[in-house]
């Protein structure tokens, strides 16, 4: 039987109009739920102090401090790596044997749960180099398990940099120093960016690696050779532990608006950057 | 001169960033083999891997219910998570309205930053009790897992293939156009067929954070580990198993969470390989 | 291109700085304690450090998880001073020094709801291995007992073997936690559970819906019947250390604040069993 294009496409439009508005309703729901649950407890006090009684009371003061100092460290570490793994990938191999090789590990390595970088980085990090239970161990741990994410997304952000761009650099005299800067930078930024998002929310979010080597110290960290609980570390605990409903909601909320700045504010610089840039 | 000089450092510090970032990878890798591989040798790897008991404490380390458990749960999560995400970045590339667009694809990366706990809890105060009020039993189950996974792994689909449609020359979809296709004709032979490579980056990146999620399976799944007789029954996977018990095992104990995680990081190998094939077998 | 370059440079070795300043100037006033390993023990030692840093400002005592295991290899690593165990220590840990600072009774708790009050050891263990699979068996509503229990390797699941089970063995289709705060969530929001938990978290906590701690052979669980013996369901909390600190030492000092008077009332309000009630039973 042959179905009219036009019918078909009518049903598959309906179809996906459906879907989309399901799974948009479903993810606003969630957001919303807990936004909902959650601002009521945000206030300044909430914001500005130090939790007490295991967080029973008290404020997220010191979580907030620790996820964005943990993010900030892991981001700035695994960026040069992540970002020039990609662009060797991509621009300087050329499909060979070792080229495949790498590109396996790394898509390999982006399976394995976070339990296993925590496990390694409380080895290395917390043991072997002696930094302890800091925000220092925890970001450098977290910015290793970003990089597989990091070179997978920039890689195929560079790789979708259509191949006539660089031919054109070429074919006027371009170096491949000076095609990948003008051409191909300026194209694959917003990819890569994409994928830099993605990672600065598995920073914000990681929990099981940031256990075992940010330590769960609840007192204000004065420097990154301090532990500091993330805020998604405190979040698990409030909840698993029953410890407040009330506060994990409360957290889960500033967790989100945190992430929603994050994204505000990457979009802004991007959109400059690449303004600029052109 | 200048310019030479300047292709070599470039092509220099590229070399040496991959390089560090594969040593430190090949590091880690090391570490779980060498850290696992001891209690592998001891048990027998076939014992091991479809053993079908799993009590440390009296030496019995048999981690079959587990493969089952993470196969199963993955592959819930896959059915919910692959056609639902697939259609939402057709929709956010090709159908939704400019104003609508401009809205869902900050949300979308929103959601793929939101913690993955936040979703565990949502699962454990709706998906949860909503399971053990039709179903009956506890409500901790493959069920409430796949969907919560499912719904997880979304929003990492959705925005990687929406990014690589959209990143296909505007010539392939106006060609295909005025050769009197119609939109979705276009969409489904064309589009889809060209952004597969991104498609598919996407697609596995979800199942692999599907696969590597510990947290949100912790607090939905029950973590039982008996065979599954049902997608009703607790079960634990593979992470869950090293997650849960990691802290307290020591000894033989321990090794043995390194070999399930051993077992793990072949297990996202294979699919890895599959996954590759199926993208060299369409291309040609 | 170049600034931004130059700026993520300069954030990068300012806080590389910053961090190795801080290091070398916390080095010079190492009066830090570390306290580290058990998440059953943790909570109590929580609220011991408030007080205590309530009183002694300038010391500093840090508190980290990760679980009895963790804190040994802490303590042997010297990453921490103190241990904190929920468990007796093992052969091969021996030769570290080690001291009782509080009992824990163990309490087999069930929904309020729940119509049991008490049951026998044997009913317990009976329910555990699945011979009894219906409260209606033991007196209760016609409905499966789901039965919940801690991961393998923790120090809780440790006692109730040991105390309860004897020689027969948790089943496999136990729903595993990881937490006591989580099986009080699982058992306070179905009334078909059963699990076991610390007994100082089986109280009425603010906040937290109830759970039923149950009675065994007729002897309610409570602190007085554990001090008398009567209630047979105790282990030891325990503080470990590589070698027995020296008077004077910061170690020392907290240690002996957790061992007075005031320590072992803040414990015992926290539910925990004061270890002198019992020296004194013993010595009466």
């Amino acid at each position: 039987m042959r179905v009219n294009p036009r019918t078909a496409q009518k049903f598959a439009k309906g179809l996906i109009w459906a879907v989309a508005l399901l799974v948009i309703a479903v993810l606003l729901f969630i957001i919303v739920f807990i936004l909902y649950r959650g601002l009521s407890v945000i206030n300044w006090s909430f914001l500005t102090e130090v939790p007490r009684r295991s967080g029973r009371a008290g404020g997220i003061a010191s979580p907030i401090v620790g996820t964005l100092s943990v993010t900030l460290l892991a981001v700035l570490v695994a960026m040069p790596f992540g970002v020039g793994t990609a662009f060797y990938l991509a621009e300087y191999t050329r499909g060979g044997i070792i080229t495949r090789i790498i590109r396996f590990c790394t898509e390999s390595l982006a399976g394995i749960p976070s339990i296993i970088y925590g496990l390694f980085g409380f080895i290395f990090f917390v043991d072997v180099l002696g930094l302890d239970w800091s925000i220092l161990s925890g970001g450098l741990t977290v910015a290793i398990m970003i990089l597989p994410t990091l070179i997978r997304t920039s890689e195929e952000a560079i790789r979708s940099v259509p191949v006539t761009y660089r031919e054109v650099s070429y074919s006027l005299g371009g170096t491949k120093w000076q095609t990948i800067r003008r051409a191909v930078v300026p194209s694959a930024i917003r990819g890569i960016a994409n994928g830099l998002i993605l990672s600065v929310g598995r920073c914000v979010a990681e929990t099981a690696a940031l256990i075992m080597t940010a330590g769960v110290e609840l007192a204000m960290p004065r420097s990154v050779m301090d532990s500091s609980k993330t805020m998604a570390v405190h979040f698990y605990t409030l909840v698993m532990e029953g410890l407040s409903t009330r506060n994990a909601y409360g957290t889960a909320a500033v967790l989100i608006i945190l992430v929603f700045l994050i994204n505000v504010v990457a979009n802004m610089l991007i959109n400059r950057f690449v303004a600029k840039g052109r | 001169m200048m310019k030479k000089i300047r292709e070599k450092l470039s092509g220099g510090v590229f070399f040496t960033l991959a390089l560090s970032t594969i040593s430190a990878l090949v590091i880690i890798t090391v570490f779980i083999f060498v850290s696992g591989m001891p209690l592998i040798a001891e048990v027998g790897l076939f014992s091991f891997t479809f053993g079908m008991n799993w009590s440390p404490g009296q030496g019995q380390f048999g981690i079959f219910p587990m493969i089952v458990g993470t196969v199963s749960v993955t592959l819930g999560a896959a059915l919910i998570g692959i056609p639902v995400g697939i259609c939402c970045s057709i929709f956010m590339a090709e159908f939704a309205p400019a104003p609508m667009r401009t809205v869902f694809r900050p949300a979308i990366q929103l959601l793929a930053g939101i913690p993955s706990v936040v979703y565990g809890f949502w699962g454990m105060i709706f998906i949860v009790p909503a399971i053990s009020n039709h179903f009956g039993g506890l409500g901790m189950s493959i069920l409430a897992g796949s969907v919560v996974l499912g719904i997880m792994i979304l929003p990492t689909i959705i925005s990687i293939s929406e990014v690589s449609i959209i990143a296909q020359p505007r010539t392939y979809k106006e060609g295909a156009l005025a050769l009197g296709m119609t939109h979705w004709q276009t969409i489904l032979r064309v589009q889809l067929p060209a952004a597969k490579s991104g498609i598919v980056a996407g697609v596995i990146l979800g199942i692999g954070r599907a696969v590597g999620e510990t947290m949100v399976v912790i607090m939905v799944l029950g973590n039982a580990v008996a065979l599954p007789e049902s997608i009703l029954d607790s079960v634990r996977t593979l992470t869950t198993n090293i997650g849960i018990e990691m802290s307290y095992a020591s000894g033989q104990h321990q090794q043995a969470l390194f070999a399930t995680g051993i077992v793990l990081f072949v297990i996202i190998m294979i699919l890895n390989i599959t996954a590759q094939i199926i993208t060299r077998k369409k291309v040609k | 291109m170049k600034r931004l370059i130059i700026a993520a440079i300069v954030i990068i070795s300012m806080s590389v700085l910053s961090a190795c300043a801080e290091n070398g100037s916390s080095e010079e006033k190492t009066t830090r304690v570390i306290a580290a390993g058990s998440t059953s023990v943790h909570p109590y030692v929580e609220i011991l450090v408030e007080e205590y840093r309530f009183l002694y400002p300038n010391h500093i005592v840090g508190i980290q998880g990760g679980g009895s295991s963790a804190g040994i290899r802490a303590v042997r690593n010297e990453i921490a001073e103190i241990g904190m165990l929920s468990r007796s220590l093992t052969e091969e840990e021996q030769d570290l020094w080690s001291v009782e600072i509080a009992l824990d009774g163990l309490a087999i708790i069930i929904h309020p709801d729940n119509p049991v009050d008490n049951l026998s050891i044997q009913q317990v263990r009976d329910i555990y291995t699945r011979s009894i699979t219906n409260w209606s068996e033991v007196g209760g509503h016609d409905a499966r007992i789901h039965i919940i229990a801690r991961e393998e390797g923790s120090g809780t699941r440790g006692a109730f073997q040991e105390l309860v089970m004897a020689d027969e063995f948790i089943s496999q289709r136990a729903v595993v936690q990881n937490s006591n705060g989580a099986i009080r969530q699982l058992v306070s929001g179905n009334r078909d559970t059963i699990g076991f938990i610390s007994l100082g978290l089986a109280e009425p906590q603010p906040g937290m819906s109830d759970v039923k701690a149950l009675s065994l052979g007729g002897v309610a669980p409570t602190q007085k019947n554990v001090l008398s013996g009567e209630y047979e369901l105790f282990r030891a909390f325990l503080f470990v250390s590589a070698k027995e600190p020296e008077p004077g030492s910061p170690t020392r000092h907290f240690i002996d604040f957790v061992l007075s008077d005031e320590g072992q009332e803040i414990l015992m309000a926290e539910g925990l069993i004061s270890i002198r009630g019992r020296v004194n039973d013993e010595e009466d």
